[in-house]
């Protein structure tokens, strides 16, 4: 095994800077504390405190807000008895007129909605097995590094700062009433950045590594037990020749 | 303190993970393992050029077309932000200038000086080029907010014949512009600016593989 291998690896206690390539000894930092790069002060590791558990439950609340945020209305505007509501999906596809046009759509919604969302939602099949000392579910690890690749690409709080622009602008032409979905994407906002706050990819890294290396408790119970049971039964054959 | 390439080893840019050479994939991560990128630099340039194309139609054309009853108005990123102040709003005004202009502009202008600077040398030390980079990886996002802008409005304001909102060229332009140049802030490998400085000429050809029987040297931590 590969995994195996890599344990037994002296390279496996070295970091490299992803920054600046300078490699050096890990020392694996209290929870709180922040291990440095030496050359560049690039932050190689940043562990919290249970921060597994927390970022799961970020993870599952961004996911309830993105889905109501996108289905309820988010802005009202009215002016001489006419009026015209908006959802935040309304706003993502207000492009679609034309092909080309359409594209930028689908990129629109990308960017607010749906890879926040996808975001949590990776989050939590990676760490739900490691907070409850399981072993990974399979492709945690390309999960995990989706996540990563796709952290740029997450927009909400830029587009939360466009819609504060765009309500100056339209309250010289309309009346503006703000519904639901509003204030809860406004939460969205606060929980996307929090959520990445938390996360420490090396961390991450480093127990999804132990966790392949060393099974986790179900996998340790089920050995044990299998063990057991061939003490109790050691007389009997296990397959009988006729 | 020595880098993963003068050790003749190479680093996952991932995980971190660091690996003897000719090793394609990492083995904790799975990312291709690479000691630098021959072709980063011109996967910079090629993405810096692309934004740079799109960003010229993306100040010219309209970005936002208003309808009223009586006049149809086309505005541009700058003449729209101009028109804000001249209402009074000039915050908003410098909030738009700052993202769609400012921003862009500086992001042009530093990437450039960063490619250039792997190349040639710079006077910047490796630790502000370093920070500059990291900068504009952060800010690049945050010029989407006029799209966004246009995206809310043209959504939101279809009053029929009162008064009707719609996007206009520039915002597909400004967009694509905005994610080329993202693109070439990702293409560009910081560790370039660090190697430089170490008085190594750039030369990005791969590691070789090690001889089984050289035993490879503890590095100091």
């Amino acid at each position: 095994m590969a995994h195996a291998k890599a344990s037994a690896d002296p390279l496996a206690d070295l970091i490299a800077c992803p920054r600046c390539d300078a490699v050096q000894h890990v020392v694996e930092p209290q929870p709180g504390q922040r291990a440095l790069c030496g050359r560049c002060d690039h932050v190689l590791i940043a562990p919290r405190k249970s921060a597994g558990k927390q970022i799961i439950a970020v993870a599952v609340s961004v996911l309830i807000l993105a889905v109501s945020a996108t289905s309820l209305p988010f802005l009202r505007i009215s002016r001489a008895g006419l009026a015209n509501a908006s959802s935040i999906l309304d706003a993502a596809l207000a492009f679609s007129s034309s092909t080309l046009f359409t594209l930028l759509s689908l990129l629109l919604a990308g960017l607010i909605v749906f890879i926040p969302a996808l975001r949590a939602l990776l989050s939590i099949y990676v760490l739900w097995p490691l907070v409850r000392d399981r072993a990974p579910w399979p492709g945690a690890i390309g999960a995990f590094r989706l996540s990563e690749a796709l952290r740029p690409w997450s927009m909400a709080e830029v587009f939360a700062i466009g819609c504060a622009v765009a309500l100056i602008k339209v309250s010289d032409l309309a009346r503006v009433e703000f519904g639901p979905a509003f204030w809860i994407f406004a939460f969205l906002v606060i929980l996307v950045p929090v959520q990445d706050g938390l996360t420490c990819r090396q961390s991450v890294w480093r127990s999804l590594d132990r966790s392949l290396v060393h099974p986790g408790r179900k996998e340790r119970r089920a050995a044990r037990d299998a063990d057991r049971a061939r003490d109790r039964t050691p007389d009997l054959p296990a397959e009988s020749a006729p | 303190m020595k880098s993963a390439r003068e050790m003749g080893l190479v680093a996952c840019t991932r995980c971190n993970r660091v690996w003897e050479p000719g090793i394609a994939h990492c083995g904790r991560c799975g990312h291709k393992l690479q000691s630098r990128n021959p072709l980063g630099l011109q996967k910079v340039w090629a993405w810096w050029v692309l934004g740079l194309i799109c960003y010229i139609p993306a100040n010219l054309d309209p970005m936002l077309i208003t309808r009223t009853l009586v006049s149809r108005q086309d505005n541009t990123i700058i003449g729209g932000a101009l028109e804000l102040g001249r209402h009074g709003s000039w915050g908003i005004a410098l909030v738009i200038l700052a993202a769609s202009v400012a921003i862009p502009v500086a992001k042009f202008s530093v990437i450039a000086a960063l490619a250039l600077g792997v190349r040639h040398g710079s006077r910047m030390s490796a630790e502000r080029r370093q920070h500059l980079h990291e900068i504009v990886e952060y800010i690049g996002r945050w010029s989407m907010i006029d799209v966004f802008v246009v995206a809310i409005l043209s959504s939101l304001v279809q009053l029929g014949a009162v008064v009707a909102i719609r996007p206009g060229q520039a915002s597909l332009y400004f967009a694509l512009s905005v994610i080329f140049t993202m693109f070439s802030a990702m293409a560009f490998d910081s560790r370039l600016i660090w190697d430089a400085e170490e008085g190594e000429v750039p030369d990005l050809a791969p590691l070789p593989a090690p001889s089984p029987k050289d035993p490879k040297e503890e590095p100091a931590g």
